[in-house]
């Protein structure tokens, strides 16, 4: 038999001014199955508390009621209560008698009945109640990090900081990301490299660090403090232990056709190649589309060179399985395709270029060795012009609804570099809003149109042709109200950006959402922004949203510091309240493994005794409490009634109705 | 039924998950949003626990309106819960409405932690069609009344 303990507070007047609390009280004090029932001022408070303890063991308590705020406000205040009283925590009920009446009700009269009805129902459903214990699990005090970016590489330096170790996991073959492709960078235009590559070289020496370049997420099973996960190494051709990047190979190699992706293919790699001087790890790599070995078994001119022995014309994909306590996701971005956008000439004239291959263009160790030339002829361009928004903005559906919020830097970026280094060029900037909130960055703009003379003109451009070999820019230009054609030799989209393609497959494999333009979504957009929905998986960098480096790093940092919070718990508690099977009902039909969102229910064999000494074997579901996140789609879904969810049963549930359509 | 309408006092079950719309009803409440005290909330983790028995034994025991609140599809907590509730409770509705109950006295509601207003609003509006339509006795079992 329960003996049910029922606290009402008055919350200083807050309930007690219009909630008759005597009234509730004696009422309560007649339910079946209460023991005892009171009022007090303050419940919360040190006295309150203290008085439902002592009123536990007094009357032998098996459970409380408290009449009160709302639960999401003190719940766990009362349970730690019940608990310091030697009750079971989860012997607790909240009757939501101020938010949900004395705040939103006038009549008393009105009040008081609708409170009675409330605790009574809390007291119809604790009678159901059972003592619940939050299983515990252990700690694997290693961290996994997907996506070698800047985010990447800051959240593992941070992590590995602090004594843990981090696997990176980057599909490229190397480290470094997007701003290893950058020349100089806003708002202090110090050049990327300078800064990122000692960081990409740190985690190359860090002995708590360790990367697999080349590779990607294959699987992850598991849950919070706990995945198992296996990483797919794509092979190389090159013995990554054995290679110390000489680059003798890349000399020797005879097709040298391949498109050289780090240069955003504005020039040709040779076959077997390094990606840039400063890759992390410095080892070759084998494209197998150019190689003509592997395509057709001549040649082996570089294993022939190889002075160490490296390279391995039969290496195959393999196979890593690690265990990790927490997961960062820091997949990155990709500048949009430009398809849906021909009136920019993009796909017919070279000179029309992204901004990202201006990076590669300005850039000392790209295709052009830093000296600024037209990809068409290689001369100097004297009139450049940018867009702007290119497929940011977008609502018509062609490109991105949202801003990608970096281009209007880097394009006050590019256009003051250009500027600083070819002061006899003319530099126009098409833009519809000028967006550079931050420390420092209106006054970059600023210095961008002052000090450096940069035209802006406020308009969109409708078209870019080709005619007589210059690229003729036809825009508004709002602020005069009139249309103009600037002839240009070279014309730069500042193109939209958007979450790596592979975040959608990243994003099942975790079970963690995207939203409609495929970004991560956080656990909540203020509060916890760098937290994932999945326990245990956190976003850093663009997958979660466009930003720049400053804001990546911070990004990065905070989902390190939330990581080292975790790892260095040795238990993690979970919560109780999670589903569970009734072996004798459960048909093993798999309805419920269907909709699960969380991937906690598996099925076993089990053995039941049918009478006559007889056994029979069979299937049925198995919830995994550790997994399981308690919402309940199960317990609805399944036919046969066989599953029910702790702390709020089926029966619990139908007894609550029952209390509040008692007339 | 003319002379129970008048006396008669409506019951009104609101199911809400407990992370959009408890907290919507909590913020409601802290706004002091009013809305009838006819209406009575039950928390459930997810929109998604709601079994249809619920809803059932409800207008056995002879609620006049039931409603159920959740968060706003692609916010639900658990991703996907929300989606269930809908296509399980259009089906559950329909069926209802073929026993007798007028579709009006059953509704899904989207409301976020943000929409205090919102719950109020809807509340009111519910609970004001409910009383329109006046007492609900179609599915009400007689012989578990006292
Ligand atoms: C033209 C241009 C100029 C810019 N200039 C500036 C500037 O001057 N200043 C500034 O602050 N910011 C600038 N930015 C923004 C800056 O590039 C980004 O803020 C930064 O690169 C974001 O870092 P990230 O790590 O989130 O993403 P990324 O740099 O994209 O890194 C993501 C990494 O994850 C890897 N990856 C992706 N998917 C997977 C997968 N499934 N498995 C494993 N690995 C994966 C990728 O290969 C990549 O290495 C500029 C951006 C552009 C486009
Ligand atoms: S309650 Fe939800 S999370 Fe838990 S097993 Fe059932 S469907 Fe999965
Ligand atoms: S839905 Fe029910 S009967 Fe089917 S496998 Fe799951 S628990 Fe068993
Ligand atoms: S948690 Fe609100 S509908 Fe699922």
């Amino acid at each position: 038999m329960q003996r049910i303990g029922v606290f009402i507070c008055h919350c200083g007047s807050n309930i007690a001014a219009t909630v008759d609390v005597e009234r509730v009280t004696e009422a309560l004090a007649k339910e079946p199955g209460v023991v005892y029932a009171v009022n007090y001022q303050y419940m919360c408070s040190e006295n309150g508390q203290q008085l439902i303890k002592n009123a536990i063991a007094e009357h032998r308590l098996t459970g409380i009621v408290v009449c009160s705020c709302s639960p999401r406000m003190h719940e766990a205040t009362f349970r730690k209560t019940a608990e310091a009283a030697g009750l079971n925590a989860y012997m607790v009920e909240i009757a939501n008698i101020r938010e949900q009446c004395s705040w939103i009700h006038k009549d008393i009269e009105e009040a008081t009945e609708k409170a009675i009805v409330l605790a009574r129902t809390a007291v119809a459903k604790i009678l159901l109640d059972k003592p619940l214990t939050a299983g515990e699990t252990g700690v694997t005090k290693r961290a996994l990090v997907i996506g070698g970016g800047i985010a990447g590489i800051q959240a593992a330096l941070d992590i590995a900081d602090a004594g843990y170790e981090v696997d990176i996991v980057e599909k490229r073959p190397t480290i470094g990301g997007r701003m290893a492709q950058l020349d100089k960078t806003f708002p202090t235009l110090d050049c990327s490299a300078c800064i990122l590559t000692p960081k990409m070289v740190d985690c190359a020496q860090s002995d708590k660090i360790n990367i697999f370049s080349y590779s990607e997420v294959e699987e992850v099973k598991g849950f919070v403090g706990n995945f198992d996960v296996k990483i797919r190494k794509k092979a190389r051709h090159v013995d990554e232990t054995k290679c110390t990047g000489c680059g003798v190979c890349m000399a020797s190699c005879p097709s040298k056709k391949g498109l050289n992706e780090f240069n955003m293919n504005l020039n040709n790699r040779p076959a077997i190649y390094i990606p840039f001087a400063q890759a992390i790890p410095n080892v070759a790599i084998i494209d197998p589309e150019q190689c003509l070995k592997l395509k057709s078994d001549k040649c082996g001119l570089c294993q022939r060179k190889c002075g160490v022995g490296a390279i391995d014309y039969k290496q195959e994909d393999s196979f890593v399985e690690r265990k990790y306590g927490a997961i960062v996701v820091a997949t990155g971005f990709r500048p949009i395709k430009l398809d849906n956008f021909n009136e920019f000439g993009y796909a017919d004239n070279k000179d029309v270029v992204t901004s990202l291959e201006l990076e590669r263009l300005m850039n000392a160790a790209g295709p052009t060795k830093g000296t600024l030339l037209r990809p068409s002829d290689g001369k100097h361009p004297k009139v450049i012009t940018f867009i702007q928004c290119v497929g940011s903005r977008d609502v018509s559906g062609c490109g991105k609804p949202y801003c990608s919020k970096i281009c209007c830097m880097y394009t006050a970026k590019h256009a003051m570099l250009i500027r600083e280094k070819y002061p006899d060029t003319e530099v126009h900037v098409f833009y519809i809003d000028i967006r550079t909130p931050g420390k420092n960055y209106d006054e970059f703009y600023r210095r961008a149109v002052e000090q450096y003379g940069v035209d802006y003109i406020k308009g969109m451009v409708g078209k870019v042709y080709n005619e007589n070999g210059k690229l003729m820019v036809q825009g508004s230009d709002l602020l005069d109200n009139k249309q103009i054609v600037i002839p240009s030799d070279l014309v730069v989209l500042a193109t939209a950006i958007e979450p790596d393609p592979s975040v959608r497959d990243i994003a099942t494999k975790l079970t963690i959402s995207i939203d409609t333009n495929d970004f991560l979504t956080e656990a909540h957009a203020k509060l916890r922004p760098v937290e994932s929905p999945t326990a245990g998986v956190f976003l850093a960098g663009v997958c979660q949203g466009p930003k720049d480096v400053p804001e990546t790093v911070s990004q990065a940092s905070a989902c390190a510091s939330k990581v080292i919070g975790l790892l260095a718990k040795d238990k993690l508690k979970g919560n109780p309240c999670v589903s569970h099977v009734d072996e004798n009902m459960c048909t093993g039909c798999s309805q419920c493994e269907q909709v699960c969102p969380y991937g906690a229910i598996t099925y076993i064999d089990k053995e039941f005794r049918i009478g006559g000494g007889k056994t029979e074997t069979r299937r049925v579901a198995s919830v995994n409490p550790a997994v399981c996140q308690g919402c309940g789609a199960c317990t609805v879904t399944c036919p046969s009634g066989a599953m029910d969810l702790y702390g709020f049963s089926s029966a619990q549930i139908l007894k609550e109705v029952e209390a509040i359509c008692k007339r | 039924m003319q002379e129970i309408t008048t006396t008669h006092k409506p019951l009104i079950v609101a199911f809400c998950c407990n992370w959009c719309s408890y907290a919507g009803a909590d913020l409601a409440g802290s706004s002091r949003l009013s809305y009838p005290a006819e209406v009575k909330i039950i928390r459930v983790p997810c929109s998604c626990r709601v079994n249809p028995i619920f809803v059932l034994k409800a207008f056995q025991r002879g609620a006049d309106g039931v409603i159920l609140c959740g968060c706003h599809p692609g916010d639900c907590h658990y991703s996907t819960g929300n989606y269930h509730t809908r296509r399980r409770m259009a089906l559950m509705f329909s069926m209802l409405n073929y026993f007798g109950i007028e579709k009006e006295r059953t509704r899904i509601e989207w409301v976020s932690a943000a929409e205090g207003a919102k719950f109020s609003q809807v509340m009111n509006d519910f609970a004001k069609t409910i009383n329109e339509l006046g007492e609900n006795r179609r599915l009400e079992d007689l012989r578990c009344k006292k």
